[in-house]
């Protein structure tokens, strides 16, 4: 079974992430790493290669250079081999514009399996495994807790609100994965050593044949008016308990008239 | 006027609790219209609630068994509305799931501008203009489509107010496509919310739990707490992990974003990765044992201390207030 895993590269969620006001996107100039769902997602990935005999993994980002040491820690746990999508025309582009590309990269390769993250922790927008499915007339099974592959089709629990379904498609298929799915296996020397070795594409423009005048920023299908940082919090009142702390924060409380 | 149209989702055969606030922001943005996605005759009363909320027209995709497949049927009933409208303004949805991923599919069959969680909508000068927040609500950013029609998805509990009643007429549509291409569902484990709890996303007040706690019995304080309070219940990822609580109470960065007027932090030290799900709260407070905790850099009102003791001195204060 020929099996993609979509991963990107995000700012560490534990160091202070911020919006760029000249470009009015992402700061990316911070430490950058694996998103973590995504290391889950290359997990589920191997998991189902495991039990798939003659399985291939395949790991897919959009990003610039340095998005390639995302390939490489999925290729550090046992992926198999890489697509790496990066071009100057594709800085800035939206869910849409991005859902495109993964779109145009994964197309000639067959894959009876697209695995993601349900959604990045930069954007948030939880929208591009939807919109690939859509764009490679696939079903989707989303927000997936569980995943097992079965012969020509795929099952799996999924997420809701109020508890889970439990769902089924044919293969092929898009599935994107929660958290709860798997704990990430770490990279050993050896695989860090072969990771080296494994073949990574890489696709600019050209090569994924998208027209020059739909990609990047100055395409995208919105446009940022203004971007505003949220005031930070002027100091608050804190009281060590001395065996009062209960009833002040109960006075503190009816004060602001929130009880 | 141009057609607003809302995707109402159906529990139980009953609009959504969200349906009212969508219908709100549609009114802002042109003709509020419902699409509703039911099985094959019962669209009737439906409507008939729908029109109560503002919907002056219903565009009615019946599909039989549509609840057995996920999404695709929702994405043809959409298309097949925007066909049938003719002009529209925009088309909204709830944050859900189901509903985004319903307009973000939307959204590549029709060439739209697709809005993730929006948390307010107006009509400009320029078109809409959308509010999101990013990074756990530490940047307001305000956008609009540059191209294509507006597909937006309304975190709930974000738009105050209600549309006048409209006359709820219903428009038959006709659905074709893909819709028996798409994922099953074989089988539903949910539960209509047992508790008398309000919403996590929704609530006005939400206390929540932390590694502090010690262990899921012990974590009852937090509930009963929350039960004084009126307020939802919450949890940090690490009380999730040790299995204090469900999975779907974790707020945080890779959980719910809440932004209640006031939020209780029992036993939580404040990573970073929290705070990015609850720091637009409007009031923060925060008991915790360990005076260098982060969650005291974004507390209106911290007590370092021991929570065992302090939060049921803090629920008999509430009781004495309510009696």
């Amino acid at each position: 079974m020929k099996i993609a895993v979509l991963v990107k590269e995000v700012p560490d969620t534990w160091g202070d992430r911020r919006i760029d006001p000249s470009t009015k996107r992402v700061d990316r100039k911070g430490d950058l790493v694996i998103d973590e769902i995504n290391e889950k997602s290359v997990e589920a990935a191997l998991l189902v290669k495991e039990a798939n005999a003659g399985s291939e993994v395949t790991v897919v980002t959009m990003g610039p250079s340095s998005a390639l040491a995302a390939i490489r820690k999925a290729l550090a746990m046992g992926a198999d081999n890489g697509i790496h999508i990066v071009d100057d025309g594709l800085v800035g582009s939206d869910a849409m514009q991005t859902s495109a590309a993964l779109a145009a990269a994964l197309r000639p390769g067959g894959f009876e399996l697209i695995i993601t993250g349900n959604e990045s922790t930069d954007g948030r927008t939880a929208a591009v495994p939807a919109m690939l499915a859509e764009r490679l007339g696939l079903a989707q099974l989303t927000f997936l807790r569980t995943l097992s592959v079965t012969g020509d089709g795929v099952t799996g629990e999924r997420m809701t609100d109020e508890g889970h379904l439990d769902v089924r498609a044919s293969l092929p298929a898009l599935v994107s994965v929660t958290e709860q799915i798997a704990e990430a296996r770490f990279p050993n020397f050896r695989g860090i050593m072969a990771a080296k070795k494994k073949k990574v594409e890489s696709l600019g423009l050209a090569g994924l044949g998208l027209p020059a005048d739909e990609t990047g920023a100055e395409n995208s299908w919105s446009v940022v008016e203004d971007v505003a940082p949220r005031p930070a919090r002027s100091g608050g009142t804190i009281v060590k308990d001395d065996g009062t702390a209960g009833t002040q924060l109960a006075d503190f409380l009816a004060a602001a008239k929130l009880i | 006027m141009a057609y607003a149209l809302v995707l109402v989702e159906l529990a139980n055969g009953r609009p959504a609790a969200s349906t009212g606030e969508l219908l709100a922001a549609a009114a802002r943005l042109g003709e509020p219209a419902a699409v509703i996605v039911v099985e094959p005759g019962t669209a009737g009363e439906v409507a008939e609630s729908l029109g109560a909320l503002g919907a002056g027209t219903v565009f009615v995709a019946s599909i039989e068994n549509a609840d057995t497949l996920l999404v695709t049927p929702q994405v043809a009933a959409l298309q097949a509305a925007v066909l049938a409208a003719g002009e529209v303004s925009a088309v909204l949805v709830g944050n859900s799931i189901d509903s985004r991923e319903a307009a973000a599919r939307l959204a590549v069959r029709i060439g739209g501008a697709f809005q993730s969680d929006a948390v307010d909508v107006t009509a400009g000068a320029a078109g809409i203009l959308v509010t999101q927040q990013a990074f756990g609500g530490s940047f307001t950013v305000t956008a609009r489509a540059a191209k294509g029609t507006p597909v937006i998805s309304l975190r709930q509990g974000s738009v105050d107010g209600t549309a006048p009643a409209a006359a709820g007429a219903i428009h038959e549509l006709e659905v074709t496509g893909d819709t028996a291409v798409g994922a099953q569902v074989t089988a539903r484990h949910e539960q209509t919310q047992a508790s008398e709890r309000p919403s996590l996303q929704t609530a006005d007040i939400v206390v929540s739990g932390g590694r502090g706690l010690g262990s899921r019995e012990k974590f009852v304080l937090v509930e009963e707490l929350a039960d004084a309070l009126g307020a939802a219940v919450g949890a940090s990822r690490a009380a999730v992990d040790a299995g204090y609580c469900e999975h779907n109470m974790q707020v945080g960065q890779t959980g719910v974003t809440v932004s209640p007027n006031l939020y209780i932090a029992v036993g939580i030290s404040g990573a970073i990765q929290h705070r990015a799900g609850m720091q637009s709260a409007k009031t923060i407070v925060a008991i915790n044992k360990d005076a260098d905790s982060p969650i005291f850099d974004v507390a209106d009102f911290g007590v370092v201390g021991d929570l065992f003791t302090v939060v049921p001195q803090l629920i008999e204060a509430v009781k004495a207030r309510k009696s």
